[in-house]
Order: structure tokens, then sequence, then C-alpha cells
């Protein structure tokens, strides 16, 4: 029934490569995609319920301190208006990614200005709209002394529980010998995952059991969070999220609207459907912290790394785990024997700080790659000169090989296909009218991981098949990529297979989350379509090497037969499972890229604007090359308003986020966007999973933000060291023209 | 009161809070159309009246009176896709899809602006003929986010669907 893999070794079959077929890698469009272009598919809060009530959160405006009371009275004789719910069975926080269980709940206690408290319920959206908004709720707010809202007041730094502190040899006496030497502060601000559908949920309640319809990323999970919040058995807990409109990391835990939207269901015993309003999603789901970065960096007279030094400050909310790993990918990218990593965080009193797209390299990699670009032009050597001459031959603290490792490529592919010059790079040369123009560049880095994952594969008798998980499609292409790997391994059209995923019923994987439910979903696939190809082999009397699937018929010894008469009435259903093994920690798996970019600065005004832009990326095995093409360019999508926009504005007086909406927090729109050249370049890396595919949705946000900023400099000569790197800032710093 | 929506009339009783929006994902059960903001901020609500494009979410649905509606779903469907839901399927002008039927009810009646001259913020020559160019396009669309970031295959898929149909 089933069949399991291990990945103590990297897999070196390549099976997919032996395959007949030649559907997988190919540019094919979404299998979804009609769906989704007419308006057919389906998201959390649409789905048809009758009898459905509407709930809409109350949420804090104090920082911290208690809700006193809550005085239904002043709602309750409105129209429509079933229920006002504050409710310890309700979540105060979203659940972290992959946390499995039960967020802080107390919603009385309030921790963050946007905090839930209460969810009124009404008949209909605008009665319940209506309430929520003149709820009288009293607080006692505690703003004594100890309340630290902002992180320039924080005075206890703590090390980051997740982020491995590195401390190797002597920093200090690297930079102070170094040849050439960078010590540089970056800033970056708080990032919003902002995906354009609210957060929602509908939930169904038949005195057992719950079903919910949620926008969530991660079911497997999400099961255990949501049963662990209302006590319930995981068993009686029944999760949907067939479509997901984007998560970025802010749906991979239970969303406030999922708790409330389920006890709400559970006390009326009626549907309930609760959708986050935009503000909301704002400033009662998740940020990104802001960061403050320290970058040393000690090279040699050939611009040889010696020493290398990133430490990072972060912020969360008290008891919360996650802090940003902030160095992730400083850990592995660059050499230097003396060495420091450090993560610091302190608590404060802003809205919970979680993943969002890349945690970790989004920001880390920015700062990083600015900081090369200064130490390129203190060196004179050529950025990308600068970066071919520190790839290390092994991990520098680990000292482990590396798995497939494509960035010379990537180095290369990307500056021919942009046109790049490594050798005059001098600031400030070039103008066109009231327009500075300048180029920059940057590695792309982000770490690999696979997870455990099962999937159900059946072959069915009319020879189409069937894949079955609960893994979820964001956007990221997984019906297709699924889809693909099983016409792929089984000789169909990607067509003539069903994919279904986002229900919790189904074969359970990881989900979707640090980029790696492809490779671990991708490969539980695989493994069932194995095992339906040995019991073919079986009926065949044959060996794997000899029979080929192609178009829907077997072939073997020259005889071909198809499918449905060789199944002869029979379905076979198989079981794939995957775990990750010792590859794990035997090798230094990342996906690695790069990027190249051109801008022009406004003389008088300080705007920039992102004219031209190439990224060139190295995932291992690419599953399509038209989906992962499109994950890139969503990546330099953000990296743009990582680089010139994106940043989260908060009240130091009372903590309160200012710009909680799509006008005020400045997402890139289409005309901040240049035509995207993304280029993929060929590899295979066994070592990462056994369809030697990698991971590719957060790589292409992990650096870009960097390259513009090069580009900034390059143009103007003004070396901001402060993401986002918005007009007010460089006016103050343009040169006279 | 009654109004026109992909071509079949609807009568409207309802709560006069209201917006078209909701009206038409509640009680007419066209989910295609989208709510991402409920602000006029993102472009996802974008239906036409009487052949122009407007964020449903900014305007009520007693507001309409006589007025025809064109959603997603009265411009194709997965079977039949508009020339321009099958160019965003071909270009992969989308990815998790939400901001998508906002696009392209968006694009279609951009494509008609412009066929009936009507120059942009980028125009150059005000009185000359208005050339979709894909600086024009990326102007003219920038009413529609797209958080998945797909707008270089957005302005592709547009491209294409103006060129076909020249
Ligand atoms: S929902 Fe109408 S513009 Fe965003
Ligand atoms: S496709 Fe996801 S927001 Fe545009």
């Amino acid at each position: 029934m089933s069949k399991s893999i291990t990945l103590d070794q990297p897999d070196e079959r390549n099976l997919l490569d032996r395959m007949a077929q030649g559907t997988i890698g190919k540019p094919r469009n979404r299998l979804e995609g009609p769906d989704k272009v007419s308006g057919v598919a389906t998201y959390a809060a649409e789905f048809p319920a009758s009898n459905a009530a509407n709930g809409v959160l109350v949420t804090a405006t104090i920082s911290k301190g208690e809700v006193v009371s809550i005085d239904e009275g002043s709602v309750m004789d409105m129209p429509g208006v079933l229920a006002v719910i504050s409710d310890q069975r309700m979540i105060a926080r979203p659940a972290q990614g992959g946390a499995g269980e039960a967020p802080v709940q107390q919603v009385r206690q309030v921790d963050y200005w946007g905090q839930p408290v209460a969810v009124v319920v009404a008949e209909s959206f605008e009665q319940a709209r209506d309430a929520a908004r003149r709820l009288k709720i009293t607080y006692n707010a505690d703003d004594a002394g100890e309340l630290v809202l902002n992180p320039e007041d924080a005075k206890v730094w703590e090390e980051a529980p997740d982020t491995e502190t590195v401390q190797q040899g002597a920093l200090p006496q690297a930079m102070a010998e170094a040849a050439h030497a960078i010590d540089a502060t970056y800033t970056t601000e708080g990032h919003n995952s902002a995906p354009m559908e609210p957060h929602a949920a509908l939930a169904e309640w038949d005195g057992t059991k719950l079903t919910v319809h949620a926008s969530l990323q991660m079911l497997n999970y999400n099961i255990d969070e949501l049963a662990d919040s209302l006590g319930l058995d995981a068993e009686n807990v029944h999760l949907l999220s067939p479509y997901v409109g984007g998560g970025f990391g802010s749906k991979l835990g239970i969303s406030p609207d999922v708790a409330a939207a389920s006890v709400a269901a559970m006390q009326l015993g009626r549907p309930v459907r609760v959708v986050l309003s935009r503000q909301q999603v704002f400033h009662s789901v998740i940020r990104r912290t802001e960061t403050t970065q320290r970058l040393r960096l000690a090279a040699d007279s050939d611009g040889r790394l010696q020493g290398f030094g990133h430490e990072a400050k972060v912020t969360n909310l008290p008891e919360e785990e996650f802090a940003e790993p902030v160095t992730q990918a400083s850990a592995f990218l660059y050499p230097g024997q003396d060495r420091v990593l450090k993560v610091e965080m302190a608590r404060i009193h802003r809205m919970t700080a979680g993943s969002v797209r890349a945690p970790g390299e989004a920001v880390g990699m920015q700062a990083l790659e600015a900081a090369m670009d200064e130490l390129a032009e203190k060196s004179g050597i050529g950025p990308v000169e600068l970066r071919l001459r520190n790839i290390p031959e092994r991990h520098p603290s680990d000292d482990i090989p590396y798995s497939s490792r494509r960035l010379a490529e990537c180095l290369k592919a990307g500056a021919e296909a942009f046109g790049w010059d490594d050798d005059d790079r001098r600031p400030a040369q070039r103008r066109e009218g009231e327009w500075w123009i300048g180029t920059g560049m940057a590695t792309a880095a982000r770490i690999h991981n696979i997870a455990k994952a099962e999937a159900s594969v059946t072959l069915m008798e009319d020879g189409t098949a069937v894949v079955a998980t609960d893994m979820t499609d964001i956007g990221t292409g997984t019906y297709t990529v699924l889809g693909q790997i099983a016409g792929e391994m089984l000789g169909l059209d990607p067509a003539d297979v069903l994919v279904r995923l986002g229900d919790s019923n189904l074969a359970t994987g990881p989900g979707s989350g640090g980029s790696w439910g492809a490779s671990s979903s991708g490969s539980a696939v695989q493994i069932a379509c194995e095992a339906i190809r040995e019991e073919l082999c079986d009926m065949l009397g044959c060996k794997d090497e000899d029979l080929t699937l192609k178009d829907g018929f077997a072939i073997h010894s020259n005889r071909r037969q198809s499918l449905p008469e060789l199944l002869n009435g029979r379905n076979i259903e198989k079981l794939g499972k995957l775990e990750p093994g010792d590859t794990e920690d035997d090798f230094s798996q990342a996906s690695y890229g790069a990027f190249f970019t051109e801008v022009a600065v406004n003389a008088h005004t300080g705007e920039t604007r992102v004219r031209r832009m190439s990224g060139a990326f190295g995932i291992g095995r690419v599953l399509n090359e038209k989906t992962a093409k499109s994950q890139c360019m969503g990546g330099m999508v953000w990296c743009i308003g990582s680089a010139l926009t994106e940043s989260m504005m908060f009240d130091r007086r009372d903590g309160h986020l200012v710009n909680h909406d799509l006008a005020e927090y400045h997402v890139p729109v289409n005309r901040d966007v240049p035509h995207l050249n993304v280029i993929m370049v060929e590899e295979r890396d066994p070592a990462a999973s056994p369809l030697q595919a990698k991971g590719v949705g957060e790589l292409g946000i992990c650096g870009g933000a960097g390259a513009i900023c090069n580009a900034i400099y390059n143009a103007c000569g003004v070396r901001l060291r402060s993401f986002p790197m918005t007009p007010d800032k460089l006016i103050a710093e343009l040169p006279d023209i | 009161m009654k109004l026109a929506i992909n071509g079949t009339t609807q009568g409207f009783e309802g709560d006069p809070r209201t917006s078209l929006l909701d009206f038409l994902r509640r009680d007419c059960g066209l989910t295609g159309t989208k709510k991402g903001c409920d602000h006029g901020q993102c472009g996802a609500c974008t239906v036409l009246v009487n052949g122009q494009r407007i964020n449903s979410c900014l305007t009520l649905a007693v507001m309409h009176e006589d007025d025809e509606i064109t959603t997603i779903e009265g411009l194709g469907t997965p079977q039949d896709m508009h020339p321009l839901q099958a160019a965003f399927v071909d270009h992969d002008g989308y990815q998790c899809g939400y901001c998508t039927p906002g696009q392209i009810c968006s694009a279609k009646a951009m494509l008609d602006e412009a066929q009936a001259g009507w120059p942009s913020a980028v125009t150059g020559d005000l009185t000359a003929e208005a050339e979709l160019t894909p600086e024009e396009i990326r102007e003219r669309m920038s009413g529609n986010l797209c958080r998945c970031g797909a707008y270089s295959n957005i302005v592709d898929a547009i491209t294409q669907v103006k060129e076909d149909a020249r």
C-alpha cells in the first residue's frame, strides 16, 4: 500500500529524467488556471452556507492592559445582532508557523494595539460591522513605566532562541589587520505580508465535528493549533483550503478569524463566517520585525574574506519564541574563519512578529549584499568578481560540503543577460535629464529544507490518475507541479491527473512554508508513483528499467498496451512517504542566484524608479519553468517594495500601526515594476530531495533589495544604510546638479 | 429596484448599506469579484458598470438602479474564456488568483478606454492617438494591486490581447 524513502543519502537515481513523458519542467499552464481567471475558484469566505451568520472582530485600542468590561447591552438591541463573544477559546495572537499548538489565548489581557478582544456576530455583515464599531469596551491601560513600545527604548536584549550564535577566531583582530575592511550598520523596517485575500474562516459545527473553510498554508499544523485552542480532539476538526489568496507566511498558523468563527459557530449552533478587514490583516496578524544589522567584512588584498561578522537586533512580543533568523544565509554563504554571527531579540508591545516570506534571508541578505558592495568599492574589485572570489570550499563553521551549488553560474549568466560591466563602478557618472542612472547587483541565497510528507496517488482503471494530499497551493503552482510529477512518472498528460489539495482529510504533508512544499510533497508523489510502477512491473513481469509509461500506454519488450487494458477494471492506489534524513546534516543545502538591476534616481525629488531587473537562479530541478519563473518574479517585486517603499510605521507614543492599509503601506504597483527577466540555471541536487529539486518560493526576495540599494549608490553616489530608501532619506544627500 | 447583472435582471431589496461588491458576492452568489480591502485601495473588486471599470466596494448596490453590471463571470467561463482570460492563463499573469478577476475586468475596460483615445498620466501627446506601450499599460493598470507580483506577466498578457485584436 505504501512506499517510504528516508533521505539518508543523496538520491542519485534521478528518476524523473529517466521517464519518457517529457512533461516535467515544461512551462505548462496552471491546471487550475481557467477556474481562477473565470472567478470560479472558490476561496475561504466564498463557500455557500445556508443560514450563515457573520462575525466581525473587535480589536484593542490600547497597547497593554486589560479589558475591564464589555458592555454587550450597547449593541445587543441593534437589528440582527446575535452575540458578543469574548471567550478564552479565541486567540489573542496568530499561531506561529509550524507551532502545532494554541497560541496565546487570553483575549482580555491586551499585549498589543489591534489585538482581538471580542467578536460580534449578527445576521448580516453590515449589521455585525456596525455593532462591532459601537461596542463599548472599558480598558484598564497599563502604561506605567515598563511599557516598551519601540525597539530603541528596549533595554534588555536576549539571545534569539533558535538562531545559533557563532563565535569563531578573533574578528576584531581580523578587522584590524584586513587590507580592506567594512564595518557598517544597516536598518530595515517592519513588513506586512499583505496577501490580497484577507484572512477568512467559515466554521460549521454539528455538535461533534467542526468543519472550517479557511485561508491557511499548513493544514497539518493548523488542525492541532485549532483543536488545542478549542479543547477539541484533532480528529473532530476538518479544515479546507483548496485555494489560498496569497499567504507569504501570514497564513502559516491559524489567525484570529479561524478561532473566532469556530467558537461562534459552536456557541450559536449555526455556520459563522469571520473575515478580517484589511486593517485587521495589518494589525492583528503578523509583522516582520524591523532589524538593525551590523556587518563586519575583513578582506585580504585580493578581496578574499578572512573575517566575517553579522549581528542583528530584532523584536517580538513577550512569550513569543520566534526571532527573525537574520543571519541564516550568512552562516554558509561567504568564507572568513574569524567569524561572529548573532541575533538578539528584545520584547516590545507591537503585534506578533512572525514569518513573512523568507524569514531571515529576506532582510539579512539585502543588508549583507549592500555591505558587500561597499567592500567591492573599497577594494576596487568588481562586485561580481568579488563574489566569485568568495565562494567557500566547505561550510565555514560546520566544515561540511555543499550540496549542488550553482552560485558562480548564476552570477555569470545573470551578468551576461543583463549586460553587466564589472570594471567601471564609479558612482554618479551617468545622467539622463533630471535622472541619475546606475546599476547594481547582489547575490541571492536561501536555505533549503524538506519535511516529512505523505501523498496518495491512484492510477484509475480508465488510465487517469488522482493525486491527493492536504498540501496547499497558495499561488505557488502546487496543483500543476504535482500533476506534472505524477504525469511524468506514470506516462500521462498532466491534464489527465486530477490533483486534490487543501483538505485535511487527505494524506498529510508539511504544507506551504519555507519553500519546502513542492520538494517535500512532490517527492511523496514521486514515491507513490514508484510504488505504482512496481505493481505494474509485477503485473507485466518486467523490471522498472524495462518499463516505459508514455501517453497512457505501458511499453515493454516491444509490447504496447493501453493502461485501461492493462488495469482491466482495477485501480492502483499507493501512499508515498518522504522522510528527511542524514543529508540534512551532511550537506549545506541552499538555493542560490544573482540579481542585476538598473535604477533611475530623480536628482530633484529623490524618487527612485527601477528600470531593469534580471535574476538568474539555481533551484535544483525546475518542476515547471513557467510557475517557477513566476515565483522568482514575485520575489523580485517584493525586493522592489523592500528597497523603496515598504515600511510599517508605528505611533511611538501609543504603539498603534499608523499605515494599516493598502493606501498607506505601499506595496509595489504595476508601474513600479519593469519587465522582469528571469533565467533558470540548469541544476539537479540529489541531496536536496528525491526530485533533485530545491525551494523556489522565497529565493527571489533574498538579496534583490540590496542590488537596488547598490544601484542607487552607483547612480547618484548616495549610500543609504536604511531600508526602504524613500525620497525623504535620499533627497538630503543628493549631489547638486 | 432592479439592475442587470451579466445580462440577467436582479432585484435588490436589501440593507441600503450593502455595497455593490457584497451584493454581488453574497446575494447574487457571484464570488468571482473579490474583496481585498473594502476601501478602494486594491482593485480586486473591479467590475464593469455600463462598460466602465469601477471599484464595486466603493459604491452601494442601491445606487445602480437599471445599470448594467458585468462581472468576471460575465466575461467568460472556464470552457469558453474571453481572450483576456486565456491570455492570463498562457502568460501566467497570476499566482494565487485572488487579484485576477479584478485585473481582467480592469484590463477589459482599460483597452476600451485606450481605444476611445483616453490619455493617461504617462501619455506624452494628449492630442495624438493613445498608443498602448508597456509603460502605458503599467500606468493604466496600477489601480489593481497584485501582491504575488505577477505584473510583468500581466503586462505581457494584455499586450498580446491588444496585438491580437489588431
Ligand atoms: S476591495 Fe474594492 S478596491 Fe479593494
Ligand atoms: S495573483 Fe495573487 S495577488 Fe495577484
